[in-house]
């Protein structure tokens, strides 16, 4: 019997590659007089949900989806996270 | 002899590089990314633009268009396969070549002309650029700023891999790792780079540099032995 498992996938520009979206947002926070917010970094996040017989059978689903397609190893990395619901 | 133009849905530079095509002496034919094969075609371009709007990353999504299972057949059976702008995001992603196009590090989209050093004569891609030649060429992208660790540029030096570099006046538009501009596989049958050699096919568009490439091509298709 399957079910429905939910999960989002956060990727992020991995540590030490220069990441120029998070830099320009943190180049516009001195207007907002937030001289006080740094080290911003900009990533996506992807919520998908997956038909399996289990939430093991799901996880391994998204494990790969990340790794082949949602992100590019080379320079990104990524959590998943199951959702509830 | 016959060059498949592949058509994703977003490419906008085609029906140029069909044209540039038929200036460099060749026939070309434009192929949906729907279809599985590439109907008979010696070599294949995958052309600039948006394929399927560059959701997620460049070229991710294009990369599971069903004619990517021909142009990955194509590619290691040996045939000739080039990837402009896009096509090159198309094949880093697709793996047939190495690397990884980042965001402009400059953080805008770069449109404007460059001048383009070639690193090898020896290519399929561009043995009819007379030693010592530069290229003007425009290029326009926003993630055109290509990317390996350390180690491997390396080795992909070591290889001679890297084919195009920018070069002074312009210089380095976006933040490409050593200034490298496009790069061939190790079998020097893939190549990719990211200014348009079609957009520069003829003199009226400001240079006819470009079509040194696209003649390198058509003329290597004769010579390159496709196995069956």
């Amino acid at each position: 019997m399957s079910s429905a498992y939910r999960f989002s996938v956060s990727i992020m520009p991995r540590d030490g590659i220069l990441d120029p979206a998070g830099r320009a947002v943190e180049a516009a926070l001195p207007e907002l007089h937030a001289d006080n917010v740094h080290a911003v970094r900009v990533g996506r996040r992807v919520e998908l949900t997956v038909e399996s017989d289990s939430a093991a059978g799901a996880r391994a689903t998204v494990d790969s989806l990340a790794a082949d397609f949602l992100a590019n190893p080379l320079i990104e990395s990524w959590a998943i996270e199951e959702m509830a619901g | 002899m016959k060059v498949a133009v592949v058509v994703f849905p977003g490419s906008n530079c085609d029906r140029d590089a069909v044209h540039g095509v038929q200036l460099a002496g060749a026939e070309a034919e434009l192929v949906w990314h729907e279809r599985t094969d590439l109907g008979g075609a010696d070599a294949v371009i995958l052309p600039g633009g948006f394929a399927h709007g560059d959701y997620l990353r460049s070229g991710a999504i294009a990369r599971f268009s069903p004619v990517m299972g021909a142009v990955r057949e194509h590619a290691e059976r040996g045939g000739l396969t080039l990837g402009i702008c896009n096509g090159f995001q198309v094949l880093t992603e697709a793996r047939l070549l190495p690397g990884v196009l980042r965001r402009n590090t400059t953080l805008r989209f770069e449109h404007r002309w460059v001048r383009l050093g070639v690193e090898r004569h020896d290519t399929a891609f561009t043995h009819a650029v007379p030693a010592g030649m530069t290229l003007r060429m425009p290029i326009a992208h926003g993630e055109g700023a290509y990317w390996l660790p350390e180690p491997d540029l390396d080795a992909l030096e070591a290889k001679g891999q890297v084919v195009f570099r920018y070069v002074a006046p312009e210089g380095n538009p976006n933040g490409s790792e050593r200034a490298i501009a496009g790069v061939m596989n190790e079998r020097g049958n893939v190549c990719g780079l990211m200014p348009h050699p079609e957009r520069a096919s003829e003199s009226m568009l400001g240079s006819d540099d470009g079509l040194l490439l696209l003649r390198s091509l058509v003329e290597s298709m004769a010579r390159v032995e496709v196995a069956a």
